[in-house]
């Protein structure tokens, strides 16, 4: 589990983040969700230790990850994957050399070993046919999913995605939004996502904090927001009026759904999939 | 930064690896240019000399013995070196730089490595390595291309220009171009490697950047020469 505690990040005189405190549940993912300018990504990058906050705390199960030393962070470090908004892959690397480029930094198995791993975790995310291309030579799409796997190919216990969404398209958005969901709980990781993205927070928020002008404004889950009364958050979700009507609809949906389930037999209540 | 950089490597067989990279990248990357300006700079200077020398009590190998010293004390470690932290110092800078915009070294961050070791460490270490065999060559170039410019217009013998070379020679002026050299490997290397690794922005960031490198390089290069000519000689 990541804990948060009052973290305050300004640069010059413009407050970023105003004492946040949070806890990412581990095994699920959670969401940062925010207007552009609301603090989400420098609150990433505070967890990560990209940027030191200014004062308050982030523990990785218990352990202050803010006092630590360089020595120390290394250890949190190797079990943090990370995909960046721009993907972030090496240029000069093919997409093997990229995922495996972890694994020849801190991986003592010997390069068939490797091969193989790298070979795993492009299958996992449907790239094995473009291990030997570079990143100059494939899609956004393509670049998302390498960064992924460059990010899973050490195991690690917390997988952070900035923007995994961005400059993609609907479909391909859902196809990366899927993978992150089901590596998460392949291999119980806590996940933290940054987004804004709707359709992110709707399918795959297990536990989604809204950010507003540095201050977590509300905190909640994918089932809780669509009846949420906070107003500066419903302004931000249901900003359109499709998105409204959508809202409209789902809340519709829910509350049919729990009318159904209030007349399920006690013993079928708590699977309702089987029940059908 | 420099700080920063003495780490224990998280492999040192990638380290290796990077080192050996950027020894090819730096020094078979440079060696073209390399050639052409010695080579030049010896011819010309072998004729603009005998244009200044007109006294008939002068003898002729004494050209040679000029474009001996002049090479090896200055147009092979300055020149060459100014010109080197233009190539290097514009690649050290954008490359960095283009790694930090694109979150590449964020990236590496994450990962647990000591970006500043394993990015800027094999650079300079690359540099002094290689830098200073460049000079090397670039003197000897530069006293051939001397030597042939001296013969084909007809200024001197190649039997005078060998006599020339071979006079009042002085070791310790190799050894003053070394330091030179060593010096100015440093210079070339890190200071790009800071302006690019501290960038912040986007594309034109970057190329304020390496063009700043690029300029404080050359004036601390300049410096350098004048600073090690008067402690040195």
């Amino acid at each position: 589990m990541i804990k948060l505690e009052n973290i305050r990040k300004s640069f010059g005189e413009k407050v970023v983040l105003q004492d946040v405190t949070a806890e990412m549940e581990a095994g699920k993912t959670n969401l940062i969700i925010g207007a552009s300018g609301s603090g989400k990504t420098v609150l990433m990058k505070c967890m990560v230790g990209l940027v030191k906050p200014d004062s308050g705390r982030v523990l990785y199960n218990g352990q202050d990850f803010t006092a630590m030393n360089d020595k120390e962070k290394k250890g949190i470090r190797q079990e943090i994957g990370m995909l960046f908004q721009g993907s972030a892959l090496f240029d000069s690397m093919t997409v093997e050399q990229n995922v495996m480029f972890p694994l020849d930094m801190f991986s003592m198995g010997n390069y068939k070993e490797k091969q193989k791993r790298v070979a795993e975790c492009l299958d996992r995310v449907n790239l094995s046919d473009a291990a030997k291309k570079f990143p100059a030579e494939i899609s956004g799409g393509m670049k998302k999913r390498v960064g992924i796997a460059r990010a899973i190919v050490l195991n690690p216990k917390y997988l952070f995605c900035d923007e995994p969404n961005s400059g993609l398209d609907p479909q391909t958005s859902l196809v990366i939004d899927k993978l992150i969901s089901e590596l998460t709980k392949e291999f119980n990781i806590t996940t933290v996502i940054n987004t804004h993205d709707m359709n992110t927070v709707m399918e795959s928020g297990d536990h989604i904090i809204y950010m507003y002008q540095g201050l977590k404004q509300w905190e909640g889950t994918n089932k809780e927001i669509v009846f949420a009364k906070d107003e500066r958050l419903n302004d931000f979700i249901f900003a359109s009026e499709f998105l409204r009507d959508a809202k409209e609809m789902r809340q519709m949906e829910m509350f049919q759904d729990q009318n159904w389930r209030s007349k399920l037999p006690a013993n079928k209540k708590e699977d309702p999939g089987t029940g059908a | 930064m420099l700080k920063g950089m003495f780490s224990r490597p998280e492999n040192g067989k990638m380290y290796w690896k990077e080192f050996m990279h950027q020894c090819s990248e730096i020094g078979i990357g440079s060696l073209g240019i390399v050639l052409i300006i010695s080579l030049f700079l010896g011819a010309v200077t072998t004729v603009q000399t005998a244009y200044q020398l007109v006294s008939p009590i002068i003898p002729r190998s004494t050209i040679a013995q000029i474009v001996r010293d002049t090479m090896i004390l200055e147009m092979a470690p300055t020149m060459v070196c100014i010109v080197l932290g233009g190539v290097i110092g514009s690649k050290i800078a954008s490359e960095l730089g283009n790694m930090r915009v694109s979150e590449q070294i964020d990236a590496l961050e994450i990962m647990g490595i000591n970006t500043k070791a394993y990015l800027i460490g094999p650079k300079i270490l690359g540099a002094l390595v290689t830098i200073p065999c460049l000079v090397v060559i670039a003197a000897f170039l530069g006293i051939w291309g001397g030597k042939m410019a001296g013969y084909l217009s007809g200024i001197l013998s190649k039997e005078q220009y060998m006599q020339g070379l071979r006079q009042s020679f002085n070791g310790y002026n190799v050894f003053f171009a070394l330091a030179k050299a060593y010096t100015y490997s440093f210079i070339i290397s890190s200071i790009p490697a800071y302006y690019g690794y501290y960038v912040q922005g986007g594309a034109l960031e970057i190329g304020r950047a390496s063009t700043r490198a690029v300029v404080i390089s050359c004036i601390l290069i300049l410096f350098a020469d004048y600073i090690l000519a008067a402690i040195l000689l």
